[in-house]
Parts: C-alpha cells; sequence; structure tokens
C-alpha cells in the first residue's frame, strides 16, 4: 500500500476542482473578448477572483494570476525592487531560509541590477529574529526597496512572525511581501489584517490544479511586469487568462475552507502521532523547529547516522513517500540551507527527512511509517560510508 | 537477486540495467553525480553533461520500468579519483582515472552501500564478463575484443568481483545499440564517452596546468645538454614524440622522444626511439582478481593500456613487486599505468607500473 507523505511537495486535486476544472475546459471563450463567449468566460474568472479574494482577505483586483508560485514571488521581489530603485532604495532583505524562488531572484538581482541582498538569520528553531529587523531598519530604512520573509517555511513548516515585521517596517513605510505558498490554506491568513504588501499563493498546494499562482499586490502598488504583452492583470502579467485553472482554482480555496478547522485538527493530530512515535521509537532522531509554531502537517526530523537520500530509497521501496529538501537540477540531494540556516551541519543537515501530512492520510499510514522506520534506519545506517 | 544498476545515461548501462531486468532481478537504477561545483546561493549547479546525462539515465530508467535515485558521490570521486589523478601527474606519472574509478568508487563506495541497503549487487554496462568455476567468481575478457574492458576492472578484488554483474560480455557493441533501439531506449545512437569525464574540455594539459602551475625547466638530452625549456614536466608523457618544443634538431635528424619526466627538478629528458624499449615492468600494490600470485614465474600476457594489445610474458610477484618480463620489449611505457596480468581470457590481477627497466 502506497504512503503518501510528501503532501508540502504538491497534494491530491480534490474532486469538486477537477470537476470544475473540466468544466471549464469545455467553455469557448477568451476571458479577454468582448463578444458573448468572451463575457462568459470571464464572467466565471471574475467569480473565482471574488472567491479567492474573500479567503484571503483581500481586494479582488489585488489579486494577479501567475503561472505558477515562483512565478509570483519573482515578479513580486523583482517589481519591488525596481519600484524602489526608482527613488533610490537599493537594498533587498530576505530571509535565509527563504525558498529558492526567492534566493535566486535576489540572488539574481544582486548579479545584474546591483541590488545589495541583505539576509535575516534564524535561530535553532528557524525563526527569524526581530531585533535584527528592528536595528536593519533603524539604520537603513531609506535604502531598503523591500523585505521579503516567508509566511512559513516550506521544509520545517515554521511559521514566521510576518504581523509584526510588517508593523516594523510600516514605520518607515519599507514593502512587505511574503510567500505565503505553503500556510495558506493550512492557518488562517489574511492578507488586509498583516498590513501586506504582496503576498504569494500557489493552486497546487491546497488542492487546486497545477501551473496556477496567485500574485497579491496591494492596490496602488504597481510594479514593472516581467511578462509584457496584452495587459492582463493590471498590466504586471500579460498572457491569456488560464479560465480553467483559476475556476479550479477557487474551487479547492471554497472546499477547503468549509471544512478548514476539522481538516487542520485531523492532520495536527497525525502529526503529533508521526512526531510522538519517531521519538519512543528512535529516542536519537530529533524534530527540526519543535519548540516553534509550526504548520499543521509538515514533520522535519533528523535521523543521525543517516543519509536522507538513503532513507528515501528505502522508504520509497516501502511504499513511503516523503522528501529530502531540494534537489538540483541533475536530481542530487544537498544540504538543505533552511537546516544549515538553522545551525545543522551538512552532515545532519544530509540526515533529515521532511514528512508533509495532508487531509487524505490517516492514523494508519502513520501507524505503518513507524513500523518500517527503525528497520530502515538500520539500514540506512549501514550504508552511511561517510 | 536485487541489484543496484550504476547508469550513466550512456547506452552501455542502460542495456545492461535493462537485461538485468529481464534476467529476472529486481533492480533499482542510480545515477552518479560525480562532479560538483559549488554556488553561493544553489550549490547543487553543476557542468552540463551532469544534468543532460543524469535526464538520458532517467528517461532510459523510465521505459525499462524501474526507479531511479541519483547519489550523490562527488565527494568520494574527488578525494578518490581527481585528487589521485592530479597528484600522480604532479610526481611524473600518468594516471588512468576510469581504473580508480571502478575501484574506489563503483565496484567500493557504491558496491558497499548497494550491499548495506540489502541489495545483493550492482549492474554495469562495462564490456567484460565473469565465470564461476574452481577458483569462484573470475573476471575474463569480453566477446568484442575491440570494446573490452576487463583491463579497467582489473583493479576489482575477489570481493568486489562477487558483486559485479556484466551483462553486456557476451555482445558486439554494434548489436548493445541494436538492441537499446528495439528497446526504445533514446539513448540508442548517443555517441561513446571518451574524454576523461572530469575534464570536460578534452584538454588534460591545460586542465592540469589551472592546478599544478606552468613553472618552466629545462628539456635535457640524456648527457644533460640543455635542448629547450617546456612549461610543466606533467604535461609530457613518456614516448611523446610531438610537441616538444625543441629547436636542436638531431645530428641525423632522427625523431627524440620523451623518455623521462623528473618532477623534483622539472626535468623532461629526450633521447632515441631505441632508448624507449622496456622488456621487464614492475608494478606496485597489486591487486588479484583471482587466487594470489607467488613468485614462480608463469606465462601469460600483460596489458598495459585500456585498448592495448596483449603482450606475451612471464610473471610472477616478489612478495612486494608484481614482475613482467615481455617476450619482445615495447616502446614509450608510463609510469603511473597500471599493468594487468591475464592467464588467457581471465584478468589475474593488476599493479600501478613504478619503475621499467630495458
Amino acid at each position: 500500500m502506497a504512503i503518501y507523505l510528501d503532501h508540502a511537495a504538491t497534494t491530491p486535486m480534490v474532486e469538486a476542482c477537477t470537476q470544475a476544472v473540466i468544466r471549464q475546459l469545455k467553455v469557448l471563450g477568451n476571458p479577454s473578448s468582448l463578444h458573448t463567449f468572451g463575457r462568459a468566460a470571464r464572467k466565471e474568472l471574475e467569480r473565482a477572483r471574488e472567491i479567492i479574494a474573500r479567503h484571503v482577505d483581500c481586494h479582488p483586483s489585488e489579486i494577479i494570476f501567475t503561472g505558477s508560485g515562483t512565478e509570483a514571488d519573482n515578479t513580486a521581489l523583482k517589481g519591488l525592487f525596481w519600484r524602489g530603485k526608482a527613488h533610490g532604495r537599493n537594498v533587498v532583505v530576505i530571509s535565509a531560509i527563504e525558498h529558492h524562488a526567492i534566493l535566486d531572484p535576489a540572488q539574481w538581482l544582486t548579479d545584474h541590477e546591483g541590488a545589495e541582498v541583505i539576509l535575516l538569520d534564524v535561530d535553532s528553531n528557524g525563526l527569524i529574529n526581530l531585533n535584527q529587523v528592528r536595528e536593519l531598519l533603524s539604520h537603513r530604512a531609506d535604502e531598503i526597496a523591500v523585505i521579503s520573509v516567508m509566511s512559513a517555511n516550506n521544509e520545517t513548516g515554521v511559521i514566521q512572525p510576518i504581523s509584526e515585521i510588517v508593523e516594523i517596517a510600516s514605520d518607515y513605510g519599507v514593502a512587505v511581501h511574503s510567500d505565503a505558498v505553503q500556510s495558506f490554506g493550512k492557518v488562517p491568513l489574511s492578507f488586509s489584517k498583516l498590513g501586506l504588501t504582496a503576498m504569494t499563493l500557489s493552486g497546487h498546494k491546497i488542492g487546486g490544479p497545477l501551473g496556477i499562482g496567485i500574485l497579491v499586490l496591494r492596490k496602488g502598488f504597481d510594479i514593472p511586469a516581467l511578462l509584457h504583452g496584452g495587459g492582463q492583470e493590471r498590466d504586471i502579467r500579460s498572457g491569456t487568462f488560464n479560465a480553467p485553472s483559476i475556476v479550479g482554482f477557487a474551487t479547492a480555496v471554497e472546499e477547503i475552507f468549509l471544512d478548514f478547522v476539522s481538516h487542520s485538527l485531523k492532520v495536527a493530530s497525525l502529526r503529533v502521532a508521526l512526531e510522538s512515535g519517531i521519538a519512543a521509537k528512535m529516542p536519537d532522531a530529533y524534530i527540526n523547529g519543535l519548540s516553534a509554531d509550526r504548520l499543521p502537517g509538515i514533520v522535519n526530523a533528523t535521523f543521525p547516522g543517516t543519509e536522507s537520500d538513503t532513507l528515501l530509497l528505502l522508504l520509497d521501496a516501502e511504499g513511503v513517500a516523503c522528501s529530502t529538501g531540494s534537489a538540483c537540477s541533475a536530481g542530487v540531494q544537498r544540504p538543505s540551507h533552511v537546516l544549515l540556516a538553522m545551525g545543522h551541519t551538512d552532515v545532519s543537515a544530509r540526515s533529515s527527512l521532511r514528512f508533509s501530512i495532508g487531509p487524505s492520510n490517516t492514523a494508519e499510514d502513520i501507524a505503518q511509517t513507524l513500523k518500517l522506520l527503525p528497520a530502515v534506519l538500520t539500514r540506512a545506517r549501514a550504508a552511511n560510508l561517510r | 537477486m536485487r541489484l543496484i544498476a550504476a547508469m550513466s545515461g550512456g547506452v552501455d548501462s542502460a542495456v545492461a540495467a535493462a537485461r538485468a531486468v529481464e534476467s529476472g532481478h529486481e533492480v533499482v537504477g542510480v545515477h552518479l553525480a560525480l562532479s560538483s561545483n559549488p554556488q553561493k546561493y544553489r550549490s547543487g549547479a553543476r557542468g552540463c553533461c551532469t544534468i543532460e546525462d543524469s535526464h538520458d539515465a532517467r528517461r532510459a530508467a523510465d521505459v525499462i520500468g524501474i526507479p531511479f535515485y541519483t547519489w550523490d558521490m562527488a565527494e568520494e570521486f574527488h578525494a578518490g579519483v581527481v585528487e589521485n589523478f592530479i597528484s600522480e601527474y604532479a610526481i611524473g606519472r600518468t594516471p588512468n582515472p576510469c581504473l580508480r574509478c571502478n575501484g574506489k568508487i563503483k565496484f567500493a563506495a557504491v558496491l558497499d552501500r548497494a550491499r548495506a541497503m540489502g541489495f545483493d549487487g550492482v549492474v554495469t554496462g562495462h564490456y567484460a564478463t565473469t565465470q564461476e568455476g574452481s577458483m569462484g567468481k573470475t573476471l575474463h575478457r569480453a566477446v568484442d575484443a575491440s570494446k573490452d574492458q576487463s583491463y579497467v576492472l582489473s583493479v576489482l578484488s575477489v570481493e568486489q568481483i562477487a558483486g559485479a554483474i556484466f551483462p553486456l560480455g557476451d555482445t558486439e557493441k554494434v548489436d548493445i545499440r541494436k538492441e537499446a533501439a528495439a528497446r526504445g531506449l533514446a539513448v540508442a545512437q548517443k555517441p561513446d564517452s571518451h574524454d576523461i569525464c572530469f575534464v570536460p574540455s578534452g584538454d588534460n594539459a591545460g586542465w592540469l596546468r589551472d592546478r599544478l602551475g606552468s613553472e618552466v625547466g629545462p628539456i635535457l638530452d640524456q648527457d644533460g645538454n640543455k635542448l629547450g625549456e617546456h612549461k610543466g614536466a606533467y604535461t609530457y608523457t613518456i614516448g611523446q614524440r610531438k610537441g616538444l618544443g625543441i629547436t636542436v634538431p638531431t645530428s641525423d635528424g632522427s625523431p627524440r622522444f620523451v623518455l623521462k619526466i623528473e618532477p623534483v627538478t622539472n626535468t623532461v629528458v629526450v633521447g632515441a626511439h631505441e632508448d624507449l624499449a622496456v622488456s621487464t615492468m614492475y608494478g606496485e600494490k597489486p591487486i588479484w582478481c583471482g587466487p594470489l600470485l607467488d613468485a614462480t614465474a608463469r606465462r601469460g600476457f600483460v596489458q598495459v593500456r585500456a585498448h592495448g594489445q596483449p603482450l606475451p610474458c612471464e610473471y610472477f610477484f616478489d612478495g612486494s613487486l608484481l614482475v613482467a618480463r615481455l617476450d619482445e620489449p615495447i616502446f614509450g611505457l608510463a609510469t603511473g599505468q597500471a599493468m594487468a596480468i591475464y592467464d588467457d581470457d581471465r584478468v589475474v590481477g593488476s599493479a600501478t607500473i613504478c619503475e621499467t627497466a630495458q
């Protein structure tokens, strides 16, 4: 029996969403066309935008549909940087544990646009230090174009103090973006209450389709586009509307908020079961970010004396799917920059696995995984040559 | 058996994996990432070849229908193969990194890891065969003499041979390509790799210059007369004739050849062709692919290059060095190369050539 514990990578599309996508795929009409067909398609699309806006707690016009979370992150970081640069602001502040969709554009801005990137450290629990933010802003606020800190980390699930960051930044009028791809639909999130300038969401992490992301961008904060063309989405993201995926995204959002509390509680209880099982059966293992507030579904555990790619292979062979963090384009496992930033060594970072639980998991999934783990660990330790 | 198939992304290892599956084994495909190129933010960036090869290996595994993973062996490869390659050149030798990779990585690090994980052995696309007999499992030449790779496997111990599966040894290379096409493997017509994998430009001398510098030294004749200068003795190979950069001609117009490379004094010694003659070679750190040798002289063959001829000889082990006395002298033999001993088509063992005599 296959046990899927990689919901943070992608999670099954909810049935209502699949149906909505199929329905919309059969509807003729470019939503930008002015005739009856176009208007009909546009109507569905705008309805979807309003549904999502309601659950994100933003104005519908603040939603910009993109092709992925990565595109939304790139658009936000580069766009807000360029907007700031026009006013003499050249500094980009990001946390050391951002997803590569933020880290790599930040590096690109350094290499190609002369940006100065400042990395915010995290402590051993994976939390950024608000004093560092305060300190930084008190000295260099008028140089900072954008601060980008993820809402919850994709590898550890650790939730960052976003509203506190915004509160500090707003004293200085500095724009704040947050990648909320992992936390949206998992923990309560309100764009307007957080007071963010921009926020990134992704469809397939919450039971929606692949290939659809959202940049929530505050009204009045227009930024340069990455894609130029037909002028869709406030002229910030041109390209024919992907109506089926947008409608599917909205359907998934509706579904998830229908059962938000019970889903969260269920997932959280499975996480507790997995974590306490690991602690009981494997006393030298430890959970990363244990004392921080975390998403209900992510368990990042270090198993000393093993290598995570060995663990993954052995678990995969037993039918358990989990993750080792991010691999490079050739498929090679690298020590996680997130765990390294939390104080891990290369070796301990390479001994860590992420299990991510979703609503479709059962108590039996967790029990079976815990049953398999000790033997897998024994094998993996023997196979560890380093 | 449960086997790990080492899949390079080439045609041979893909067909080898497919044949292992067909023989009823449970096979898991593994691509070895051997080079690392750390960058500031994304340390996974690698040479384009690795990305393409890893992709090709993955697609072959998809077609064959086996699980596929990439194993990062960059650290082991660097420590075990690349550093050795540099240090051997630095002491005036000419190493063969492919042998080293087989002995230290594919049938060591990979095989050990595979065994610990519960696998029984490692499948590769090498052209060689094994036989089970009174001596246990022994290593032999491939049917296709032009593709035979038993030489680069002659560094495998009995224990390593026991865990090695070579499904291609009984087939001609042209038939492997046909078979790959028939199996729907996209790599059927992918060209063979020739260069040293970690020197993608193929420019060995340039690659070594970046690591060993280019200190100017003298080119001398055997009487110690200076004939010219070189920029790094390591860029020369014993027996080399072309590109010596000598402006002083010989009295009779005969060509000169590199006879000796002396790293300590950074000197290259050149001389006449007949001075290259080697009749006896000595090898250190021997590895036995079957029963241990003793001081009894036996008749057999020695091979000193990957696709070299088997040279008739008398061989024995004097307790510290493997010795081969050739029936006919050969010309230009670099130290650092492996001497592989064959009893007919069976690989007896090998050693690293440390000394030669006329």
